[in-house]
């Protein structure tokens, strides 16, 4: 095997480690404070033309619509740090939020006991991507395209053309949507804990470190003694198992599921974490960042529809909100990536 | 070498296609057997209205000795409906029961289906008028319309303010009869002088676009008053937005919805009122139409009369289209008589 | 390498006729129907769009890259097309206008992979959101129709006297010439070097960019010709048309043997994969199984199709005793 040096400005094994993290993290931040700025200036800018959209009640609108997408989006952005991504995410969510309703339709089970199912449901079809990818050694886009096709294919076989309406549902089920904590809706206080935990681990945590390892060179990963494989499934395992929080979620939110629910899902979530200055080749990235990405996504959205524009802008507005952000990150990175190489060569 | 391996394959692949082209015979018309193999095409399954349908079809196959299957799409479009139309031909069925996402898209596929002698009914949503035999429509679709916003006049205080619609998909010919005749029946009576129709938005006919879009429609308009949504899906969607949202009772809610989804929503004042017909009745008259077209029975035209079993007499009218009745309208004191 | 390379190869097109061979009696197994003549038109005339899409992208693929903003391009092509027709523009107008404008659309999309740098499944993630806005915002909710009779005849109808539906023809002219590039002229070689090894390829005088991006603009013209065809088949334009389809694009191009990153695959391969999975759905159509339901047997198809042959060469690398006295070249 070839031992090339590795790639001078992303390796974070070289004893000018510590320079080079605190750089890393200074680009992390400013790439969240900069879609921050983005997400303020778009607030302000919409809210002088209709100060309607200013309400506490429009925002907690915003953050409620956006809460189940930002579980799955904390679960996207751990496996894409490790130079992975998993399309199956919409599948899956849809998988665990039909078997949910139909448990709590046709058998009874209490609330409790039908989500925690629906966990395990999520743990279980992430550990099987991760399989695939790691034993398997199919590449991950491959492996979640066609673990797509197959939830969605198990997801309408147990629907059988039928659906799961909001009279089937237990109260306190459906209530969890519309309850609240203190006054802040259960749904947005579960994601944000979510992704709170999930940034401080990624943070703090070795594991956290050695999955932006694994990321950003995985070659030279191996070469330290990171068990990558292990990571990646573990990766993979977190990703379905938070899916699967949000499919428990899916039918308190919105009342009926059928087979088709969270169907293309996965490209909003994959869109949010790019947007949210999460490199797609890994290494490098947040899960605020990822998040605030959602948000201001969803912000978009909302801001739209206040406006009176036609929402058939939207999509177009994505797309180009997603071009403008990656164009920007390269540009950033690029930069920085020359002032590394500098410092790399000295 | 290697690319005279590759052709070899590529000429046995094509070889084994062109075998299932011209191997067997392309199947013969439909209709010439005693037996009545009739499928119903919903817009979707998924659909607990094209449910109920489908039960009142199963009623009259069984009424009739015949055979009844329900197949569709799981997504609302006309793209989608076809590779069915073209299954059912394939598979020689003597009559085909659709209702149409896109009157237009599927139209070839069914005047193929025609072609071969199978007959073609429509219900509920009708395809172009010349790729169907009859089509069986569930009310006046001009009553339908009124009827709606007579009774989102009767729910919103004082009959004015903005009202909004939510429908399934764009292409829906029923849906866009309806609201055209909502659209006619504002403009033209004074009684609805005060009434605005300020948007109409499209759910798919999927309970998660539904309720987006009916959070949206609530978020545009802060001053709403009233939704109309003619259709099953939009109604129980938007019932369920305005209870997690607290504005049930501030914004009026009406349209077609069934008994048994709407059931809880009348009874907590959610939803005041809401019209539907006999779904299962629909089901059943489309079966019977299209069983006696298989035997000959009537042949379609304009003006033929018939008896549809347990329901009773009907008559053809002038554009291929019988009626199966007045709308009927649910309120608290009446949703507990029927169950579907 | 190359020579075990090439064995690799031509045993992945031995399986898929195979596949084929086995899809096609399972089918008449399962129906009745099946082995009917119009079995085949149904089957492919519901393929064709997908089909002409995945021509370009397997040579996108195969280059290295990818595009996920194939089947926008084909709803931006239909709207566009409905649009202007609906003006009262003719047809004959109507379509190279939309061909140019699928051209255009993919050279934004080499533009920003190739001058920007920026990585194409992101760029086309984000072009697949945009086209497919622009749809939206030209035609809205509405659909157009009332086509000329020709065009509709076009899009669902067979060549007189054949079950050969005409977009059939169309792509079957395509793949012969993709065919002919891919594997024959210098351009083919091209593509398959900056595949393997992109610098490489920059270093021996290939003009990478140059390359890149005519794929981009190749496969964007495609899409919008597919845009045009599925409107004609449809009777209908849209600016949903063709939502959904990406997938079941990529799935034939990597189905086909065509590695995800880049430097393999054949164009033979892929057309093998395409009818492989029509025949699959077709057959269990008309055994009533759902198409939903259906997408299990083509998922686990893609997945064991690549982690198959992995799990073989693994085994057979675990059987080294023997082999020892003989070692053979590997690079």
């Amino acid at each position: 095997m070839s031992v090339r040096a590795v790639d001078a400005p992303t390796t974070s094994t070289l004893a000018r480690r510590i320079g080079l993290e605190r750089t890393v993290t200074l680009v992390a931040r400013l790439r969240e404070v900069g879609i921050l700025l983005v997400l303020l200036a778009t607030v302000v800018v919409v809210g002088i033309q209709a100060p309607l959209f200013f309400s506490v009640s429009n925002f907690e609108q915003i953050l409620l619509n956006v809460s189940l997408i930002a579980i799955v989006v904390v679960g996207q952005t751990t496996v894409v740090l490790t130079r992975n991504v998993d399309l199956s995410v919409g599948s899956v969510v849809g998988l665990v939020a039909f078997a949910t309703g139909d448990l709590l339709k046709e058998h009874s089970l209490g609330v409790a006991g039908a989500i925690a199912v629906g966990c395990v449901l999520g743990i279980g079809l992430g550990a099987l991507n991760g399989l695939i990818i790691t034993v398997g050694r199919v590449p991950a886009i491959v492996a979640t395209l066609g673990t797509l096709y197959v939830y969605r294919g198990i997801d309408f076989l147990i629907a059988g053309g039928k659906q799961v309406s909001a009279i089937d549902l237990p109260r306190s089920y459906l209530g969890i949507a519309s309850s609240s904590v203190a006054g802040i809706p259960t749904l947005i206080l579960a994601a944000a804990v979510i992704a709170l935990v999930a940034a401080y681990l990624l943070r703090n945590s070795g594991i956290g470190r050695q999955l932006y390892a694994i990321g950003s060179n995985p070659a030279a990963a191996e070469v330290v003694g990171i068990p990558s494989q292990r990571l990646i499934f573990g990766s993979f395992v977190v990703c379905g198992l938070l899916a699967g929080v949000a499919g428990v979620l899916w039918g308190s939110r919105f009342g009926s599921v059928n087979a088709l629910a969270a169907s293309g899902l996965e490209l909003q979530v994959i869109a949010a974490v790019v947007v949210g200055g999460v490199n797609i080749f890994g290494g490098s990235g947040t899960v605020i960042g990822a998040v605030l990405g959602a948000v201001l996504l969803a912000t978009i959205q909302n801001a739209l529809l206040i406006l009176h524009l036609s929402e058939f802008w939207l999509l177009a507005i994505d797309g180009a909100v997603i071009l403008l952000a990656v164009t920007a990150d390269a540009a950033i990175r690029g930069y920085f990536q020359r002032i590394l190489m500098r410092t790399g060569r000295r | 070498m290697r690319w005279r391996r590759g052709s070899q394959f590529a000429t046995a692949g094509m070889a084994i296609l062109a075998l299932v082209a011209c191997g067997g015979s392309s199947g013969g018309g439909g209709g010439t057997t005693p037996t009545l193999d009739i499928a119903f095409l919903p817009k979707a399954v998924n659909n607990p209205y094209f449910d109920v349908a489908a039960s009142g079809g199963q009623e009259a196959a069984t009424a009739l000795s015949g055979k009844f299957k329900q197949v569709g799409p799981s997504e609302a479009t006309g793209a989608a409906q076809i590779p069915f139309i073209q299954t059912l031909t394939q598979q020689n069925v003597n009559a085909i029961v659709v209702s149409a996402d896109d009157p237009d898209a599927i139209a070839p596929a069914l005047k193929q289906a025609m072609a071969k002698g199978i007959k073609v009914v429509g219900y509920d949503s009708s395809p172009a008028k010349d790729a169907r035999n009859v089509f069986i429509n569930q009310a006046d679709s001009k009553g339908i319309g009124v009827v709606q916003v007579q009774m989102v006049c009767d729910e919103i205080p004082g009959c004015a303010g903005e009202i909004a619609v939510l429908s399934a998909t764009s292409t829906a010919t029923n849906q866009n009869a309806w609201i055209q005749a909502m659209k006619d029946e504002l403009a033209s009576n004074s009684k609805y002088s005060g009434l605005k129709l300020v948007k109409v938005a499209y759910g798919n006919d999927d309970p998660q676009t539904s309720t987006t879009e009916a959070q949206a429609l609530l978020t545009s308009y802060p001053n709403l008053k009233g939704i109309i949504s003619p259709t099953t899906v939009g109604i129980s969607a938007a019932a369920q937005v305005l209870k997690q949202t607290g504005k049930a009772g501030k914004v009026q809610l009406t349209g077609l919805g069934t008994p048994n989804l709407m059931r809880a929503f009348v009874k907590d004042g959610t939803c005041k009122e809401f019209a539907l017909w006999n779904v299962k009745d629909l089901g059943y008259l489309a079966y019977y139409t299209a069983a006696l077209l298989v035997k000959g029975t009537i042949k379609g035209n304009p003006g033929e009369k018939f008896t549809a079993g347990r329901l009773g007499d009907y008559t053809i009218d002038s554009n291929g289209v019988v009626l199966l009745g007045p709308p009927f309208v649910f309120k608290a004191d009446n949703i507990d008589q029927l169950n579907f | 390498m190359s020579a075990v390379a090439m064995r690799m190869l031509r045993r992945w097109e031995t399986l898929l006729v195979v596949l084929l061979i086995a899809f096609v009696v399972l089918g008449s197994f399962l129906s009745p129907y099946f082995l009917t003549a119009s079995t085949f038109s149904n089957l492919t005339s519901n393929l064709m769009e997908k089909a002409i899409m995945a021509l370009p992208l397997a040579l996108i693929i195969i280059a290295g890259e990818i595009d996920l903003s194939v089947e926008s391009m084909l709803g931006l092509g239909s709207a566009l097309l409905g649009f202007m027709y609906a003006l009262g523009w003719p047809l004959w107008i109507d379509i190279p206008l939309v061909l140019a404008v699928g051209a255009f659309g993919g050279f934004f999309n080499g533009m920003l992979v190739t001058r920007v740098g920026l990585p194409s499944l992101v760029v086309t993630l984000g072009t697949l959101a945009l086209y497919r806005g622009l749809a939206s915002v030209v035609l809205g909710p509405r659909s157009v129709s009332g086509w000329p009779e020709w065009f509709t005849n076009f899009g669902f109808g067979d060549v007189p006297g054949t079950v050969i539906p005409w977009p059939l023809v169309v792509f079957g002219v395509l793949a012969v010439a993709f065919l002919f590039v891919l594997h024959k002229t210098w351009i083919g070689r091209q593509i398959y070097a900056v595949g393997k090894n992109k610098e490489a390829a920059r270093y021996s005088g290939i003009d990478v960019a140059r390359l890149k991006t005519l794929l981009f603009v190749l496969s964007g013209t495609l899409s919008a010709l597919a845009g045009v065809i599925l409107t004609a088949r449809l009777s209908s334009a849209r600016a949903d048309n063709g939502q959904g389809f990406v997938l079941d694009v990529v799935t034939s191009v990597l189905l086909g043997g065509v590695n995800i990153f880049g430097g393999e695959g054949t164009i033979l391969g892929v057309v093998l994969a395409i009818f492989v999975i029509g025949v699959l759905r077709n057959g269990l159509t008309l055994a009533d199984v759902s198409p939903d339901t259906q997408s299990v047997a083509v998922g686990a198809l893609l997945i064991l199709s690549v982690a198959g042959p992995t799990l073989v060469r693994r085994i057979s690398a675990a059987r080294p005793r023997r082999q020892l006295t003989k070692p053979v070249s590997n690079s």
